[in-house]
C-alpha cells in the first residue's frame, strides 16, 4: 500500500510547487522577460525534439534522460544570476514557471502521439529546477558568489548541479519503482550510474550555458546548446538502429519456431519473461539487454540439428545433448557480432547450474518453466514452478524465487514482449 | 606495413620544414623572440591539448579540438601553434614508432593553428573575444575556422594524393565539405571556451566545456557502433543459413554483391540500391525454414521434398516480416524464384506484375550458382553463365535486369567479395567447363534451373 502513497507524495509535491510558482509568477509579473523567452524557447526546442520510448523499447541511455537539451536549457536557467555582466536574477518561481510551461507545450505532440511517460517527465523536471533555482537563490541571497569570486562561482555551481542530478535521479528511480514494482536499489544505482555519463554533460552544459550568458549575454544561449542538440539528434538516430537490430534479432529467433524446431511466440516469451526476473534480480540494463538477446537466441543451435527435436523440448533432452545444441548455438551467436557475452549465455544456458553465471541460470530456468508451463492447464504456471522446484540442483533456487515473484505480480500471465 | 612512397616523404619533411619556422618566434633560441608570450595561457592549454587527445582514445576522439580552436582565438600565431605540438606528438591511436606519420600529423595542425590564428589576428579578433562583442566575435570565429579547415584538409588531400592515385582537387572537396560541418561546432565551443577563459570566473569553467562537446561526440559515435551492430545481424541471419545449407556458402554475400551491380547500372538512387544489397543477402533466408535434411540430401528430390523446398520465399517473407527497414526487399525475398512466363513460385506471377527488385535478385542469384562451384559440377566460367541468362531472358528472367549485369560485367568485372569462413571462390577462368553451344541445350537447361533452384518440369498452378 506504501507504494501508491510514495507515488501520490512525489506527484502531489511537484503539483504543488507548479501551482505555487505560477500564481507567484503571476502575481509578481515576470522578472526579465527576454531572458524568460529565450530560455523557454531553448527548453522548448528540447521537450519538441525529445526521443519518446515506443513501449518496450530497449536500454540506452535516451531511456534515462530524453532531453538532454531541453534538461540543460532548464538547468542553465536555474543557475542563471547574470546576464552580460549586469545582476539578472529572477525567483526560482519564475524559473519553474517558465520550464513548466514550455515542457507542457513541448509535450502536447508526445501526448497526442499517445506516448506514455510525460508525466513523469515532467514532475521529474518540475522538482530538479526548483532544487536547482532555490539552491542558486540562496547563494546568491547570503551573497556567498560575491564573496568567492568569479572562480569560487565556477566550483560553487558544480555541487550545487550534483545535489540537482542526485535528486532528480532519486526522483526518476522512486516513480520507476511506484510504477513497475521493480526493487528501488538497482533502479537508483542504474540511475546514479547514468549521472556520471550523459548527466555531467548535461549538467556541464546548463553550467556552461549560465555562466556563457552571465559574460557574454543571450548570444551564448545558441552556441552553448548546439552539442546538445546534437547529442539528442544522435540519440534518436542511435534509437533507430537499436530499434532495427531488435527486430533483426527477434527475425532470427523466430527462424527456429518457422522451422518448426520451436512452437511458436516461445523465444519471446523466454526473452521477456527472462528480462522481468532478472530485472527482479537487479541485473543493470546492458546486463538485461545481453540477458533479453541471449533469450531470444536461446535455441538457435537447434538451426543445426538434421531433425528437429519434439517440440523443441531441450529440457526433456539427455544433458550431454543439451549442451551440444547450447554450444551449437553459440557458434551461431558468436558469428553475429553482438555482443560476445550474449554467445557465453547461449553456450552456458546447459551447464550444471553451480557452472553458470546469473543470466544463463535465468534463461535455462525460464525456458524450462515456458517448455513445461505450455502444455499444463489452467493451472500451468503453478505446476511447472513447482515442477522445476522439484527438479533439484538443475535450477537456481534464487532464479526460481525471483520467477515466482515475477509471476505472482503480473497475475500469473506471461508477460507481452515488446 | 605498406611501404610510404618517397613522394609522400618528401612532401612530410617540406610540411615539417614549413611548420618549423611558425614556432620559431616563442622559442627561447631564436633571434626575434616574441616580447610578452602569454605562457600563463599557453602551457594550461598546451597540457590540456595533450591530455585530450592522450586520454581521449577512440570513443572521445575529437575532444581535444576545442581546446585548440580556443587557442586559435586566444593566443597570437605562434603560440598558438605552439599549443598545437605536445598534443599532436603525444595522440595516442597511431602505433609509437612511426616517426613518421606523428611527424606529419603535428605539422598539418602546427601549419593549421598558425594560419587560423593569423586570420584570427588579422580581423582584431582576440580584442573582440576579450571585450565580449557578441555577434563579432562569431564572425571573427568563422573565418577563423574555416582557414583551419581549409588548410588542414588541403594538406590532407595533399598526402592522399602523393601516395593514392586520387586527383588532389578531387580528394580536397570531399575532405573540405566532410571536415567542415565538425570542426565549426568545435569551433563553437573553442569559442565559448575562449570567452570563458577571459572572463571573471577563468579557466576553471572553461574545462567544463570540454563534457558537452565529448558527450556530443560519444554519442554521434555510438551511430556508428550501433549500426555496425545492426550490419553483423543481417550477416548472422545469412550465416545461419550457411549453418544448415552448408553448399551455398557465401552464395548470399555474393548475389548481394551482384544485386547491387545490377540496381547501380539501372540507375537506381543509392537507398534502393541498399535495400537490394540486402534483399540479396537475405533472398534465401527461408531455407532456415527447412529441414536441414533436405537441403543436405545428395540423390533426387521426390516431388514432396521439392514441394518443401519450394516454401522457402514463403518462409523468408514471413521471417523478415518484423523487420521494418526491409520493406522492398520482402517482396524482393518472397518473389525471386518467379519467372516472367508465370512458370516460377510460390504466385506464379507474369511479367510486370512480379516486383522489380525481385527481378533483379533473381538474376543475380541465377548467375552466382552458375559461377560457383557446386557438389554436382564445376563452377561455369562467366562468359558461359551470361550466355545462358541472356537465352533464358524472356522466359525466366527480365531481358532488362540481364543486360544490366552484363553490361555492369564488363565495365567492373566480377570481384566476388571473400568473406569470413569463404574459401570456395568461383573459378571464373576454369577452361574445362563446357562451351556454351557445343553442349546440348536441355542438359544446359536443367543445370541453370537446378542451379537457381528451379525445376522447369515441375510448374505450379
Amino acid at each position: 500500500m506504501t507504494r501508491p502513497l510514495l507515488l501520490a507524495l512525489v506527484r502531489g509535491t511537484a503539483v504543488l510547487v507548479a501551482l505555487a510558482s505560477l500564481a507567484v509568477t503571476l502575481h509578481t509579473g515576470p522578472a526579465r522577460p527576454g531572458a524568460a523567452l529565450s530560455f523557454g524557447a531553448l527548453v522548448l526546442t528540447g521537450e519538441l525534439t525529445r526521443w519518446s520510448a515506443p513501449p518496450g523499447a530497449g536500454a540506452g541511455p535516451e531511456v534515462r534522460e530524453p532531453a538532454p537539451l531541453g534538461a540543460a536549457a532548464a538547468l542553465a536557467y536555474a543557475l542563471l544570476g547574470e546576464e552580460a555582466g549586469r545582476s539578472a536574477h529572477h525567483g526560482a518561481c519564475q524559473t519553474v514557471a517558465v520550464v513548466l510551461t514550455a515542457g507542457l507545450l513541448g509535450s502536447v505532440p508526445h501526448i497526442a502521439r499517445g506516448h506514455a511517460g510525460t508525466l513523469d517527465h515532467l514532475v521529474r523536471r518540475v522538482l530538479t529546477v526548483f532544487v536547482a533555482a532555490t539552491g542558486t537563490h540562496v547563494l546568491h541571497a547570503t551573497g556567498a558568489t560575491r564573496a568567492w569570486g568569479g572562480p569560487g562561482h565556477a566550483v560553487a555551481l558544480p555541487v550545487l548541479l550534483a545535489l540537482t542530478a542526485l535528486c532528480g535521479a532519486v526522483v526518476a528511480a522512486l516513480s520507476l519503482h511506484c510504477r513497475t514494482r521493480w526493487p528501488f536499489v538497482p533502479l537508483l544505482r542504474e540511475e546514479l550510474r547514468g549521472l556520471l555519463g550523459l548527466g555531467s554533460a548535461v549538467c556541464a552544459t546548463g553550467a556552461v550555458t549560465a555562466l556563457g550568458v552571465a559574460v557574454a549575454g543571450l548570444w551564448a544561449l545558441p552556441v552553448c546548446a548546439l552539442p546538445m542538440l546534437l547529442t539528442q539528434l544522435s540519440f534518436r538516430r542511435c534509437a533507430a538502429v537499436r530499434a532495427v537490430c531488435r527486430q533483426t534479432i527477434a527475425s532470427l529467433a523466430r527462424a527456429t519456431e518457422i522451422a518448426g524446431y520451436t512452437p511458436a511466440g516461445h523465444a519471446r516469451r523466454v526473452a521477456a519473461l527472462s528480462r522481468a526476473v532478472g530485472r527482479d534480480l537487479g541485473l543493470t540494463e546492458p546486463d538485461l539487454t545481453v540477458l533479453e538477446h541471449a533469450a531470444l537466441m536461446h535455441d538457435i543451435g537447434q538451426l543445426s540439428l538434421v531433425d528437429p527435436v519434439p517440440a523443441g523440448a531441450t529440457a526433456g533432452l539427455p544433458a550431454a545433448e543439451q549442451r551440444r545444441i547450447a554450444l551449437l548455438g553459440g557458434a551461431v551467436v558468436r558469428r553475429t557480432g553482438a555482443d560476445r557475452e550474449v554467445a557465453v549465455v547461449v553456450e552456458r544456458q546447459a551447464d550444471p547450474c553451480p557452472e553458470q553465471t546469473l543470466p544463463a541460470r535465468i534463461v535455462r530456468a525460464v525456458n524450462a518453466y515456458d517448455e513445461k508451463a505450455r502444455d499444463a492447464g489452467a493451472g500451468g504456471p503453478l505446476e511447472a514452478l513447482e515442477e522445476l522446484r522439484r527438479a533439484g540442483g538443475d535450477y537456481a533456487p534464487e532464479v526460481l524465487a525471483a520467477l515466482a515473484r515475477v509471476l505472482a505480480r503480473d497475475g500469473l500471465t506471461i508477460p507481452a514482449a515488446g | 606495413m605498406e611501404a610510404v612512397p618517397p613522394r609522400a616523404r618528401a612532401t612530410v619533411a617540406c610540411a615539417v620544414l614549413g611548420a618549423l619556422p611558425c614556432l620559431f618566434p616563442v622559442l627561447p633560441a631564436s633571434h626575434t623572440p616574441v616580447p610578452h608570450t602569454p605562457w600563463a595561457t599557453v602551457l594550461p592549454l598546451a597540457a590540456l591539448y595533450a591530455g585530450c587527445e592522450r586520454l581521449g582514445g577512440r570513443r572521445f576522439a575529437g575532444t581535444g579540438c576545442p581546446v585548440l580552436l580556443a587557442a586559435v582565438l586566444l593566443l597570437p600565431p605562434s603560440a598558438a601553434a605552439l599549443v598545437a605540438l605536445p598534443g599532436a606528438l603525444l595522440a595516442r591511436g597511431e602505433r609509437p614508432d612511426d616517426v613518421l606519420r606523428r611527424a606529419w600529423h603535428a605539422a598539418q595542425q602546427v601549419l593549421a593553428v598558425w594560419t587560423a590564428a593569423h586570420v584570427h589576428t588579422a580581423l582584431g579578433g582576440r580584442a573582440v573575444v576579450a571585450e565580449c562583442r557578441f555577434p563579432a566575435a562569431l564572425g571573427c570565429a568563422a573565418a577563423a575556422v574555416v582557414a583551419f579547415c581549409l588548410v588542414l584538409t588541403a594538406l590532407d588531400a595533399g598526402i592522399r594524393a602523393c601516395c593514392g592515385h586520387v586527383s588532389l582537387s578531387r580528394a580536397w572537396r570531399g575532405l573540405f565539405c566532410r571536415t567542415l560541418a565538425p570542426v565549426a561546432v568545435h569551433g563553437l565551443a573553442g569559442l565559448m571556451m575562449a570567452v570563458l577563459w577571459r572572463s571573471p570566473y577563468g579557466p576553471v569553467t572553461a574545462l567544463l566545456v570540454l563534457l558537452p562537446t565529448g558527450a556530443s561526440w560519444w554519442a554521434y559515435a555510438q551511430y556508428d557502433r550501433e549500426r555496425a551492430a545492426h550490419r553483423a545481424t543481417i550477416r548472422a541471419l545469412v550465416q545461419a543459413v550457411d549453418l544448415k545449407d552448408g553448399y551455398t556458402r557465401g552464395h548470399s554475400e555474393r548475389v548481394g554483391q551482384a544485386s547491387v551491380m545490377i540496381a547501380r547500372e539501372l540507375g537506381m538512387d543509392d537507398e534502393r540500391v541498399e535495400v537490394l544489397r540486402f534483399a540479396g543477402l537475405l533472398h534465401d533466408v527461408g531455407k532456415l525454414g527447412v529441414p536441414t535434411r533436405l537441403l543436405r540430401k545428395d540423390g533426387p528430390l521426390t516431388d514432396e521434398e521439392r514441394r518443401v523446398i519450394e516454401l522457402h520465399p514463403e518462409y523468408g517473407h514471413e521471417m523478415v516480416r518484423g523487420i521494418s527497414f526491409l520493406d522492398e526487399a520482402r517482396a524482393a525475398i518472397l518473389h525471386h524464384h518467379e519467372r516472367l512466363d508465370g512458370s516460377g513460385y510460390p504466385y506464379g506471377l507474369t511479367g510486370d506484375r512480379i516486383p522489380e527488385c525481385a527481378r533483379v535478385v533473381a538474376v543475380a542469384d541465377a548467375f552466382d550458382a552458375m559461377t560457383s562451384t557446386r557438389s554436382y559440377r564445376p563452377a561455369r566460367p562467366v562468359p558461359a553463365a551470361l550466355w545462358e541468362l541472356r537465352r533464358c531472358a524472356g522466359a525466366q528472367f527480365d531481358p532488362r535486369m540481364v543486360t544490366a549485369l552484363v553490361r555492369a560485367l564488363a565495365r567492373h568485372g566480377w570481384h566476388p567479395a571473400v568473406t569470413s569462413g569463404d574459401d570456395r571462390m568461383p573459378q571464373p577462368s576454369d577452361t574445362s567447363a563446357p562451351v556454351p553451344g557445343t553442349d546440348g541445350a536441355p542438359e544446359q537447361a536443367r543445370a541453370v534451373l537446378r542451379a537457381a533452384a528451379v525445376p522447369r518440369e515441375h510448374s505450379r498452378r
